[in-house]
């Protein structure tokens, strides 16, 4: 228990006063002299300040000043995997496109190239070029943060890290779980920390970490009003636990979005949050959200406020599933509800490219966009939104070649809706390799015969897969399905036809993959990692775009395998999910045995899979029909 | 030897200081992670109030902070002119409103006392005040920049005193009134809405109310001060007695009541709702003319009465009869004045 450590250090402080005392006496009379300082309350300061000490020597290592090519402006940055991930402030990395230079305590200046980016929450991810040893820092867990706990933060405040070594402010945590307004609709500081270690331009981008040298937050903005542009006693960082709800999504190279529930909340007289509208093609209307329910809990956390609503929501990329408690005349009810995003693509596109507030376009857009007027710009009265720090550091500019070194481009691949596509495809690449590995060879020509049985139906079921046609057989009748007539229509059917079109589409994807190439994955998007059902582990998710809709494919973090798939139709509509599991070895190759069919929130129907020929040369010819009675 | 008798020292210590821990500064560093530290912060918490009311308009902020003085809802705030509503919300660490009344204020401390319903609060103890060296760690919590919204707890900050020193040396180029005894402490107090918040020592004990933003034109220098608990004390007391300000309803007209042109004053136009009582004009060789009353001073009180307004400065001397001398106070720049008033 922390009592007894804690009465038992202050009993010693005490004991210590008074027997310095003594001690100081004894020396006066002239006996045996010694140092007048207890020697058990030396060794708890001293342990104290050492470990103190190593808390800001770890921190201090894989903090980064985030410079221009040029070495103008900056701001700080912290490297969070050995291959050199960084996180920074979409603020920071703004002005300088799409390659910057950081610099580390190590001396060194590192190429560094933007990899992806979250607007709405001030959050960039960059990748240092040239090691795969940076030292890196350490995640800790901000939910478990309470007022009073002391920080530090590290950085290049006023851009002073001339020689390369940041500095670091210490202070306590003055608040916790604060919402801070966004500009418009990006820079929105949810379920933020706030902190009266001195926070100064400059330090943006860098790290808050707690006493133990954890990472706990990326310092991004400050209030400062009439002060003039200098620390206040106010900092607020964006929330480490946010950051790793969106880092395996900024590793996509996107731009990223947040989360919306699509319904607006008030709270009501009695002090609860009931919803106030409610979009009626919104999968929380689906899933039996109305007007006036009350919302009591988001992805496990309990809502009191529209505020905490908003710090919940705030921290959540766009389209992940959560699960949300609400209550309506009939009780309590628990479901899963797929966020929406906040911007559409294109918002999204024209927010990033048109430049910050209080800032011009990027260097990219310059010729085509007006640089947009300050003052038009959103403030709320009492917050400075973050601005690029970009006032000329006294970097000695030969450090910075001058023509900006040309490693980044290896890493960089511009495509229109990505800060980086490089790194879309390199991430693919990655997942899908690992996923190829357990496929083998597979004959792009064959037709797979898939057997089994629905679980409460004994009667056999074949499909018949191959590239033009889903077939499947039951009780000696064949029907068939063809998904290049358009998806949407099975899919509004709600009905167990929509198993044999996920096949379909599966089979596809694993010839794709098997294959490494053809159109299906080269269209593929890798969206980042996403809860499952609500659920950790965050799955590896790849959009592939199909006829008139989308398909997602989800593979574990761990072993790359495909854990669902889910086929989207019209919106308006749930999509079919398939879940596969229970991994058997049919003939040469290990297939899911169990699928689990499903639309919204409950199962459908379970089909086991008894065998499977996935060498099958021609289709029986037999008397067909259409599906769907 | 020593050893030896220092171990019987601590043996005897060990023994005899379960009752009266005196923690140090130094046991208090060491201690930001256990659970009686945290404690002691969210004890500080939950004795500050958020006070929202006027304001919004020209720079001047809505909100401000206060302190919880009795389990009963008696707050006490600085003055200013977020009290300047008819009703002003009190929002409590655990997100509880409250509506509060202004009990009294007094105009030279810059100080008030609100009254909200309730029982069984949280709240810091006057008696007993520590005294605090100047050295020691203190804690400051503030409503600073409205940043704790909604049910947020209010803002904690870290940091040593400075100085005890005197704020009258700063007279001239300050707007504050009060003049006596500040806390300089460097915690980054001197920001919007934290005024009337609490300075704590290290222990959670209540030494200081945060004081009113203070600039220093010529500097642009922001004063980070509290001023001493102690130093209100008997102003506080009174307050919560309800002596400061007699409440209207109980004072009777008088047939021969004061009445402003006898007394020489014009005040400006009566256009609002809630006029202030600005001097517009001073009639010669009036009582006002002799008493030193001059243009733009702003009447703020009355006898032990605050004016809010014309319309209660009128109703309020119709109150006091002709024969009485009057006692104002007006508002002159940053200065107070107590001006007495006779008719002849």
């Amino acid at each position: 228990m922390n009592f007894g450590k804690y009465f038992s250090l202050r009993l010693q402080s005490l004991i210590c006063g008074m027997v310095l005392v003594f001690s100081t006496e004894i020396d006066s009379v002239g006996q045996e002299p010694e140092k007048s300082v207890d020697p058990i309350l030396e060794t708890s300061v001293e342990a104290i300040e050492s470990s103190r000490i190593a808390a800001m020597e770890r921190a201090i290592r894989p903090t980064v000043a985030v410079f221009g090519n040029g070495g103008e402006g900056g701001g700080s940055g912290v490297v969070i995997s050995p291959d050199g991930y960084a996180l920074t402030n979409f603020h920071v990395t703004s002005p300088f496109g799409t390659n910057m230079r950081c610099g580390m305590s190590d001396g060194k200046i590192y190429p560094a190239v933007l990899v992806g980016v979250d607007a709405t929450g001030d959050l960039a991810l960059i990748k240092l070029l040239g090691r795969e040893d940076f030292p890196v820092a350490i995640l800790g867990d901000s939910r478990k943060l309470q007022v009073g706990q002391w920080c530090f933060a590290v950085g290049n405040p006023f851009l002073l890290a001339t020689n390369l070594q940041p500095s670091v402010s210490y202070g306590i945590i003055s608040g916790v779980e604060r919402y801070q307004y966004p500009a418009g609709t990006i820079l929105e500081y949810a379920d933020c920390i706030q902190t009266d270690a001195a926070i100064n331009p400059g330090n943006s981008g860098g790290p808050l970490f707690n006493r133990d040298g954890e990472l706990i937050g990326i310092n991004g903005r400050a209030s400062f009003e009439k002060r003039g542009r200098v620390n206040v006693g106010v900092g607020y960082a964006i929330s480490i636990n946010q950051v790793k709800n969106f880092v395996g999504a900024l590793r996509s190279g996107r731009y990223v979005d947040h989360a919306t529930l699509g319904a607006t909340v008030s709270t009501d007289d009695t002090g609860r949050v009931r919803i106030s509208n409610i979009l009626n093609r919104s999968d929380a209307y689906r899933r039996g959200l109305r007007y006036g329910d009350e919302i009591m809990e988001v992805a496990g956390r309990s809502i009191r406020t529209t505020n905490e609503l908003k710090n919940v929501l705030g921290t959540l990329p766009s389209h992940w599933r959560v699960k949300i408690k609400y209550r309506n005349s009939e009780g309590p009810t628990e479901t899963l509800v797929r966020l929406d995003a906040v911007h559409s693509n294109e918002e999204l596109l024209q927010l990033v490219q048109g430049g910050l507030p209080g800032m011009g376009p990027q260097p990219k857009d310059r010729k085509d966009k007006e640089p947009k007027d300050k003052d038009q710009q959103p403030k709320p009265d009492s917050e400075e939104q973050p601005k690029p720090d970009t006032q000329p550091s006294d970097i000695d500019s030969s450090e910075f070649s001058p023509k900006p070194s040309s490693e980044w481009k290896k890493w960089f691949i511009e495509k229109d809706g990505f800060a980086n596509y490089f790194f879309n495809q390199y991430e693919r690449e990655k997942a899908l390799s690992k996923y190829r590995e357990s496929l083998g060879a597979l004959d792009p020509n064959a037709t797979w015969k898939l057997s089994g049985k629905w679980v409460g139906d004994d009667r056999s079921v074949d499909f018949l897969l191959n590239e033009n046609k889903i077939e499947f057989v039951k009780g000696g009748v064949t029907q068939s399905i063809d998904p290049k007539q358009g998806v949407s229509k099975i899919i509004s059917k709600r009905s167990i036809d929509g198993l044999p079109l996920v096949l379909g589409l599966w089979r596809e994807l694993m010839l794709g993959v098997g294959n490494a190439k053809g159109k299906l994955i080269d269209s593929s998007v890798y969206l980042g990692t996403m809860p499952i059902l609500g659920n950790t582990p965050f799955h590896h998710v790849l959009e592939i775009p199909i006829s008139d809709t989308r398909m997602w494919a989800y593979f574990h973090p761990d072993d790359y395998q495909l854990t669902a798939i889910e086929l989207f139709g019209d919106e308006g509509d749930d999509p079919v999910e398939v879940y596969f599991d229970q991994p058997t070895k049919f003939q040469s190759i290990v297939l899911p045995s169990r699928m689990r069919l499903q639309y919204g929130v409950e199962p459908t129907a379970v089909f086991i899979l008894e065998n499977a020929d996935l060498s099958v040369t021609t289709v029986r010819e037999e008397k067909t029909e259409e599906s769907g009675s | 030897m020593i050893h030896a008798t220092r171990a019987i020292v601590h043996g005897l210590l060990l023994a005899c200081c379960f009752g009266s821990i005196q923690p140090t500064a130094l046991a208090a560093d060491t201690e930001t992670k256990s659970t009686s530290w945290l404690n002691t912060v969210r004890n500080v918490q939950e004795r500050v109030v958020k006070i929202y009311g006027a304001g919004g308009v020209a720079g001047l902020e809505s909100y401000q902070s206060g302190i919880l003085i009795s389990p009963d809802g008696h707050i006490l705030t600085v003055w200013s002119t977020v009290l300047d509503a008819d009703v002003v919300t009190v929002v409590s660490t655990q997100g509880q409103r409250f509506e509060a009344k202004l009990l009294g204020m007094d105009p030279r401390l810059e100080i008030a006392i609100l009254k909200a319903e309730a029982t069984e609060l949280p709240h810091f103890s006057l008696k007993d005040l520590p005294k605090p060296e100047i050295g020691s760690r203190v804690l400051a919590v503030t409503n600073l920049f409205g940043i704790a919204t909604g049910n947020e707890a209010p803002s904690v900050q870290k940091g040593n005193l400075l100085a005890l020193s005197d704020l009258k040396e700063r007279r001239g180029r300050s707007s504050v009134i009060y003049q006596g005894s500040i806390y300089v402490v460097d915690a980054m107090t001197n920001n919007p809405g934290a005024a009337g918040g609490a300075l704590t020592d290290w222990d959670g004990r209540l030494i200081g109310l945060v004081g009113k933003e203070l600039r220093d034109p010529l500097s642009n220098f922001w004063l980070n001060y509290a001023i001493p608990i102690s130093e209100l004390q008997p102003s506080i007391a009174a307050l919560m007695e309800g002596k400061a300000m007699t409440p209207q309803s109980e004072m009777p007209s008088v047939d021969n009541p004061h009445d402003l042109v006898d007394l020489g004053i014009v005040l400006v136009p009566d256009a609002l709702p809630k006029t202030p009582a600005y001097i517009d004009r001073i009639l010669p060789n009036s009582p006002a003319a002799k008493a030193g009353l001059l243009v733009d001073d702003l009447i703020i009180m009355v006898g032990n009465q605050r004016i809010d307004g014309q319309s209660r400065l009128r109703t309020f001397l119709k109150t006091l009869d002709k024969s009485d001398a009057v006692d104002f106070m007006v508002q002159r720049g940053s200065d107070l004045l107590p001006i007495k008033l006779r008719q002849e």
